[in-house]
């Protein structure tokens, strides 16, 4: 560890320090605030740590999270609360790996139409399975807070950092740097692709999991078309790509702007919202191509020229 | 035997939607999400039709098609072809495309959730039923099979026979080459984007003579036209259509025989099977 990641790692943990105390302030809107961002910050720094490198756009969120809470809602009869994120996460990472081992060693097209449709899957299924077994939704009643709620994503935030930078560091991470730049390249120097994809498209899996087991207790109600929402997964891409996939910070950066921006136009055009979230892809695609990120590296290679040529 | 000729029917207008996206696909090389939009948009003209003045939708096809062809060269030239110009690789190309098609279908999905409203759209025309080897079924399902295979026969042909249609399946093969050849690449790409658009919204015309829609459904059929797509193989109208087939008679049979909400599984074990056994295609070639 070298002097700047001792000085980084220390900002980060004070930084992290000062977001857990939002809760002590007393405001129940921005706490509720507050769990939004660190829910969508969760989920897509986790998606941009599987499709950042390797520029697969997965649309899966929506299904890891439905499946976290699920386990949530039919686990609370049964066990005790503090064990379910863990199994969440569990299952999450095997339906990952199941799905990656299918799709992932064949071209990116594939998968994602794979993951398009998993949410709509994962739904039929467990609508079938409540028709024959004659059950409806399901409730989650627990003595947990929106305060705790907030703790535990912010906890997982930090863990999807630290998790996010050992793989940037490892081996793990340089194969599949190399395996972005060029798949074949990759592949004749002797990295196992399809093995390296498999394995980090579990991280994202099991973290949209775990978060939609944490967050189960807030909807109070779990019913397959609320908890299957593939708008969620829509949102995440969209805002891990305003905000950039290229650094671990980056879908931070577009997180915080587009919550906001998505809490305005929910509350003034709420019939128009697929009208602007498609504008907003568009946007993004012609005219943010890398993201805020992107924006802020060339800006910054434009002081420096400037700064060489004086 | 019911199951089977019911499956039939339906294989053949998803035959017709599943070409149109090959088309797309196959020659454009832009994987366009918003194909099932185009579907909708096909089937809610019909409906308008059908309830203003009692057009049929056999007729409403004949204005559908070069509307929807003039669309989407339009979507081609102005949206697409951009990020063709962009891309440094088929990789980049793909990941652009497939962002920018998504945002079209949800614009679409919203401009017609603007218009028409979120409710579902069904009319009867047609709705009385025949006979054929003892079984009854409905003359509307009918119809719209004998005018699917009409269309994916004149497309077969015109693809095969004609010099255009050769050009096309030149640059489906290659690209380069084609080009080294003297074939005009971007502007039948921009063709064959735009036909692929037509014959969709076509298929959707024909559809909505018995399929209920509403503003949001066009992604089920785009999922259902990419599994069929991949299953045929990209620019293989031959298993294009025997996949279609395929996936009409499995979902018919998964709807009678376990649950009619389960059509979209039934899909993707189709989709799962060929992606573990057969990546490339039910007639495609290893290694290309």
């Amino acid at each position: 560890m070298t002097g700047t990641e001792a000085r980084n790692l220390a900002l980060a943990a004070v930084a992290f320090a000062v977001v857990a105390c939002l809760p002590l302030a007393g405001s129940a809107y921005w706490l509720a605030i507050g769990v939004t961002i660190a829910m969508y910050t969760v989920l897509a720094t986790s998606w941009a740590l599987f499709s950042g490198p390797t520029h697969y756009i997965s649309l899966a969120t929506a299904a890891f999270f439905g499946v976290g809470s699920y386990t949530t809602a039919i686990g609370i009869e049964h066990l005790p609360y503090w064990t379910l994120p863990p199994i969440a996460g569990v299952l999450g990472a095997v339906l990952a790996a199941l799905v990656g081992l299918a799709t992932l060693r064949l071209s990116g097209v594939y998968f994602v139409i794979f993951t398009l449709g998993l949410a709509e899957l994962v739904r039929q299924v467990i609508i079938w399975f409540q028709n024959v077994s004659g059950t409806k939704g399901l409730y989650v009643l627990t003595s947990i807070t929106e305060a705790h709620i907030f703790w535990q994503l912010t906890g997982l935030a930090a863990l999807v950092y630290l998790v996010g930078w050992a793989i940037w560091r490892s081996r793990l991470g340089f194969a599949l740097r190399i395996i972005g730049d060029d798949e074949e390249v990759a592949r004749h120097s002797g990295i196992n692709t399809a093995g390296a994809k498999v394995l980090l498209f579990m991280v994202p899996g099991a973290v949209a999991a775990i978060t939609g087991a944490i967050l189960a207790p807030r909807y109070v109600y779990i019913e397959p078309a609320t908890a299957f929402t593939p708008m969620l997964s829509f949102q995440v891409v969209i805002m891990a790509l305003l905000g950039g996939t290229s650094r671990l910070w980056g879908p931070l950066v577009g997180v915080i702007p587009f919550t906001f921006l998505w809490e305005a136009i929910s509350a003034s055009f709420p019939n128009q919202t697929t009208l602007l979230l498609g504008i907003c892809f568009l946007l993004i695609v012609y005219l943010l191509p890398k993201g805020f990120v992107g924006l802020l590296q060339a800006a910054r290679k434009r002081v420096e020229t400037r700064e060489a040529w004086a | 035997m019911d199951i089977l000729i019911t499956g039939l029917l339906l294989g053949g207008t998803y035959a017709l939607i599943a070409m149109g996206l090959n088309l797309q696909y196959g020659i454009a090389r832009i994987m366009n999400l918003a194909n099932g939009e185009m579907l909708v948009a096909g089937g809610f003209a019909a409906f308008w039709f059908w309830t203003a003045g009692q057009i049929s939708p056999l007729l409403t096809i004949f204005l559908v098609a070069p509307v929807a062809f003039v669309a989407n060269w339009l979507i081609y030239r102005i949206m697409l072809r951009p990020l063709v110009k962009r891309a440094k690789s088929r990789g980049q190309l793909e990941v652009d495309s497939i962002l920018a098609t998504f945002g079209l279908a949800f614009v679409s999905v919203g401009l017609m959730l603007a218009v028409f409203g979120g409710d579902y759209f069904s009319y009867s025309h047609l709705a009385r039923p025949v006979h054929i080897l003892g079984d009854t079924y409905a003359l509307n399902r009918l119809t719209a099979f004998l005018a699917a295979v009409v269309i994916c026969g004149a497309l077969y042909l015109w693809l095969n026979l004609s010099r255009p249609g050769v050009s096309i399946r030149a640059i489906a093969v290659s690209p380069e080459s084609a080009r080294l050849v003297g074939i005009d690449v971007p502007k039948l790409a921009a063709i064959a984007f735009a036909l692929g658009g037509a014959v969709t919204a076509t298929g959707g015309a024909l559809i909505s003579m018995f399929f209920t829609l509403d503003a949001s459904t066009g992604v089920l059929f785009t999922l259902k036209a990419l599994v069929i797509v991949i299953m045929g193989g990209v620019g293989d109208v031959r298993g294009t259509i025997v996949a279609a087939l395929l996936l009409g008679i499995m979902e018919t049979f998964v709807a009678s025989a376990i649950d009619p909400g389960l059509t979209l599984a039934a899909a993707y074990l189709l989709f799962v099977l060929i992606l573990l056994f057969r990546p490339q295609g039910l007639f495609g070639r290893r290694g290309t």
